[in-house]
């Protein structure tokens, strides 16, 4: 049975009607043609997939799509506005910390659910919010500081 | 050399970067084609063993499936370095991940629906998972033209083992087994495919050598290579796992071709595990002797390779470990064979670094061994035996630069070594310990083809802004940036007006492609000829309507300067030569070949225009009662030749260095009787934010005299040494050497107390 939904999706009430296996991400990506969340394991085990909901991190992989009816949803397209980037997306680019950029939009939601958090994470905290995000490019290091570039400021 | 530069040795953010903070940049599981099907792929499960029926029925029965192909649909075609691989296995799969049939259907569901009901039946073969069995007289045979399982094998030597030997007075002899690790991208392998209506194919590809890919594609789908046009989206991390064609990539073709629909394949986390090419186990057998005090006097060393059921280029990095092996360090008498061997193991590819991790292993652990023989540091027998600028190897490797020593003095310095290595004990349930590894890499290129060139048209527009299409591929390290500077420093203009095009078999001039630490090198030169050239034009004009003479003119800020007077603007001066009776567009081109040199039939020759040298420390602290090993901190320098830029250049060295504690620590795919036991980021363990030591990182710049600007390729280098330099730090706080990859806490446990410094709690069999 399909389930209908409505929710805030980068600040705009939107609606679908989902099967209810469907996954968030597969509801963002093919329905919404936001492709910035990436299917990169499909098990929870890297974080590629990940958005805000209720501007907190979840994997898009593994959180059904009908949870977020009535739910805000804000994925890596709403992270900038139309002044352009955020500061977090700022300092990713100019401290070095994207690459190959596939794991970056996950990245940059996971560092920005800390930071809601945790205005002024320590660098051990910064290194845990990010514990569950894969990276095989960058060694982590710029991204480690890229998030206390934004606290910084 | 102290000329100012505005952009080179800058730290430059990466042009494509801002497209990639905001989720805009589309990589290739994120297209999409009107009308496009989604291709699956039915591969066996079983090692060894021939295929007796494919019944296809209930697969085409599957609601939304298109077409479903097995080796009887397709003209099959032999592929690969060992022509021993085809898209669909004709009737014998020699390993899991042998392509038994696809399917094209509408919906990625109802895709794998149909793989699932196609039917197999198999008649097992004997099968063989161990390189050392597959020599045995006896042992199973994968090929019939191979009877020995052994499809190839390299033999290289200079000066005389018997004469090193008579000159040492300390010999270490060890055998050494590194096991296969997974690319890991994060980005998964994928494809795809459509054909326009006059039959030419598009490929949106990942591959990293797009010129060979089509030619070679070309082949095996039995077209014109010149009826393929190759389109290379923004990838997912590279690292070396793209510069074959795999069966998968046919396959796409040849439902395409089928279903005359676009088909795009994306593999499943699980099949990039299964199904995607590895670094290769090797069994390392090696001596290395020295003098009294301490000079290297010769290695000795065999290489067993596990190939798996296939010949990927991968068979190819033996050329790579004997360079170590001959090269890294002075060594007057060198022996390597190599064999390369079937099994019915899934295959490897080519992975960073290719071979160098797995020979450096083993050649810097014997260093420390002959350091602590002759009573000497081991900082102290690798300076003695490091070469200089200039120097040429017994392989005739031919070190213009080398800033080896610098590497090793400045790595002491930054680690504290004397400090660092007398300080071993941190309680009595923790030692410390630290060590130090070097390295040799090619860093331009490697010969292998008759060309190791790459082509570059730079044209400057009418409003000043410069378009390089450049031959080479950017993989995610970001040589766009890198070539955008160099052309920005010659045209005197701001990196923003510099757009690179380098996606697009049917702009861009031909490359090699991107591999062997080369794009810098090789495609910045070209880069550098054009930018150059078109600096020339622009000058000459400049000169002739001034009437001032040429020296007295530059580039600078987007203008053309005498001294300080500002005569005019770029993008005027561009639209005068235009508009004018001369009527001149403002394109150059250019095709850069390094001067290196094919080897001969026995490995000699200068295969690489210039060497990337380097040394990294690693400090450790081992856990005697779990055996967890943690990197504390590690400080690498690295030859760079020159710093083009620093930014992209740490993310370069940080990344590679994550990546071989990853080798060294956790990363191993769980292969028994040929089946892959940990497909998951669950069960097969990289680096994570948390784990991630204090990287400290120098440049040594020796200003390569044939680099552009002065710099050499660095791409695979920081990734080489580092698993050499964990393993003598483990040594350095426990007394155990450990010749095995990768030092889990349980392996590491198990030597601890072999080696009787932990009590033996378990009955487990003690194995270092
Ligand atoms: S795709 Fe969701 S965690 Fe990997
Ligand atoms: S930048 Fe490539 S995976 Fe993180």
């Amino acid at each position: 049975m399909p389930v209908k939904l409505s929710f805030t999706l980068n600040g705009r009430p939107v609606s679908a009607e989902v099967e209810p296996t469907m996954a968030l991400l597969e509801l963002l990506r093919e329905r919404f043609d936001l492709t910035g969340a990436k299917l990169g394991c499909g098990e929870g085990e890297c974080g590629a997939c990940a958005v805000l909901l209720d501007e907190e991190a979840v994997l898009g992989c593994l959180t059904p799509a009908f949870a977020v009816d009535g739910r805000t949803v804000r994925t890596v397209e709403g992270l900038s506005s139309s002044e352009g980037l955020s500061a977090l997306q700022q300092a990713f680019v100019s401290e070095g910390a994207i690459q190959c950029g596939f794991c970056t939009p996950g990245m940059e939601i996971a560092a920005a659910s800390l930071l809601r958090q945790e205005p002024r994470p320590t660098p051990e905290q910064i290194r845990r919010g990010l514990e569950g995000n894969l990276c095989r490019c960058t060694g982590y290091v710029a991204m480690i500081e890229a998030v206390e570039a934004v606290n910084d400021d | 050399m102290t000329t100012e530069t505005r952009w080179i040795g800058a730290r430059v953010p990466k042009l494509d970067a801002p497209a990639k903070a905001t989720g805009q940049v589309r990589y290739l599981s994120d297209l999409s084609l009107p009308g496009m099907l989604h291709g699956k792929i039915r591969r066996s499960d079983r090692p060894h063993a021939r295929i007796v029926t494919i019944d296809i029925g209930q697969a085409l029965a599957v609601p939304g499936v298109h077409a479903v192909l097995t080796a009887r649909d397709i003209d099959n075609v032999a592929f690969g370095h060992g022509n021993d691989n085809n898209a669909f296995k004709n009737d014998i799969v020699r390993c899991i991940r042998d392509e038994i049939a696809a399917v094209a259907a509408e919906t990625e569901e109802a895709a794998e629906r149909a793989c699932r009901a196609i039917q197999v039946t198999y008649e097992d073969l004997p099968a063989i998972f161990d390189p050392r069995e597959a020599l045995q007289p006896g042992a199973p045979v994968l090929y019939a033209e191979h009877p020995d399982n052994r499809p190839f094998t390299y033999s290289y030597g200079h000066g005389s083992i018997e004469q090193g030997e008579a000159e040492s007075a300390f010999v270490v002899d060890n055998e050494f087994e590194l096991t296969w690790v997974n690319h890991c991208c994060m980005g998964v392998s994928a494809i795809l495919a459509s054909f326009d209506a006059e039959g030419r194919l598009t490929l949106h590809s990942q591959t990293q050598v797009p010129f060979l890919y089509r030619r070679d594609m070309a082949a095996i789908v039995g077209m014109d290579p010149a009826d393929i046009r190759v389109i290379q989206p923004t990838i997912g991390g590279a690292f070396g796992s793209k510069l074959d064609i795999y069966p998968f990539e046919p396959i796409a073709v040849h439902l395409a071709r089928a279903t005359r629909r676009p088909v795009r394949i994306v593999f499943s986390r699980q099949e990039e595990f299964r199904a995607s090419p590895t670094r290769q186990p090797a069994i390392v057998t090696l001596r290395t002797g020295c003098d009294r005090q301490g000079r290297l006097t010769f290695r000795d060393a065999h290489v067993l390779l596990d190939n798996g059921g296939h010949t990927s280029w991968g068979a190819t990095i033996p050329f790579v470990m004997m360079q170590t092996v001959s090269s890294l360090y002075r060594v007057p008498h060198v022996r390597f064979a190599c064999d390369v061997v079937y099994t019915n193991n899934p295959y490897s590819g080519s992975f960073r670094g290719y071979g160098n991790l797995q020979a450096t292993f083993a050649v810097e652990q014997q260093v420390d061994m002959l350091a602590e023989r002759c009573g000497l540091d081991p900082l102290e027998i690798r300076r003695l035996n490091a070469q200089h600028s200039g120097e040429e190897t017994g392989q005739g490797l031919v070190f213009s630069t080398c800033g080896l020593k610098d590497c090793l003095d400045s790595v002491a310095r930054q680690s504290d070594w004397a400090q660092a290595r007398s300080n071993r004990e941190a309680g009595a349930k923790l030692r410390r310990g630290v060590g130090v590894a070097g390295l040799l890499h090619v860093g331009g290129g490697a010969k292998i083809y008759r060309s190791d060139g790459c082509g570059s048209i730079l044209s400057i527009d009418d409003f000043g802004k410069a378009t390089l299409v450049t031959g080479s591929s950017d993989i995610g390290q970001g040589s766009e940036t890198v070539l955008a500077q160099i052309v920005a420093e010659v045209l005197g203009i701001d990196i923003a007006r510099v757009r690179v095009i380098n996606d697009d078999t049917d702009v861009k001039p031909w490359d090699v492609g991107v591999h062997a630490s080369r794009t810098s090198y090789v495609a910045g030169n070209s880069a550098l000829m054009a930018a150059r050239q078109a600096r020339d034009k622009l000058l000459g004009a400049a000169a002739r309507s001034f009437q001032v003479p040429l020296e007295e003119l530059s580039l600078r800020d987007g203008s053309v300067m005498r001294g300080s007077e500002r005569l005019t603007a770029l993008d005027r001066l561009v639209r005068s030569l235009h508009f004018s009776e001369r009527a001149e567009l403002l394109v150059t081109q250019a095709y850069f070949e390094p001067a290196s040199v094919k080897q001969d039939s026995e490995f000699r020759g200068n295969v690489s225009p210039t060497y990337a040298f380097a040394a990294q420390v690693a400090e450790v602290e081992v856990e005697l009662d779990t055996g967890v090993v943690r990197v504390v901190r590690v400080s690498a320098a690295h030859d760079v030749g020159k710093v083009l830029n620093a930014l992209g250049l740490e993310g370069q060295i940080e990344g590679g260095i994550v990546m071989g504690m990853g080798y060294a620590l956790s990363e191993e795919l769980k292969i028994v009787q040929g089946m892959v036991l940990n497909p998951s980021f669950r069960d097969y363990h990289i680096p994570t934010a948390p784990e991630v030591p204090e990287i400290r990182v120098e440049f040594i710049e020796t200003l390569d005299p044939t680099g552009p600007f002065g710099a050499k390729g660095v791409g695979e280098a920081p990734a080489i040494c580092l698993a050499a330099a964990i393993a003598n730090a483990v040594y350095h706080a426990t007394g155990v050497r450990f010749t095995r990859l990768p030092l889990t806490p349980e392996r590491v446990l198990e030597g601890l107390i072999a080696a009787g410094l932990v009590a033996d709690l378990g009955a487990s069999p003690c194995q270092a």
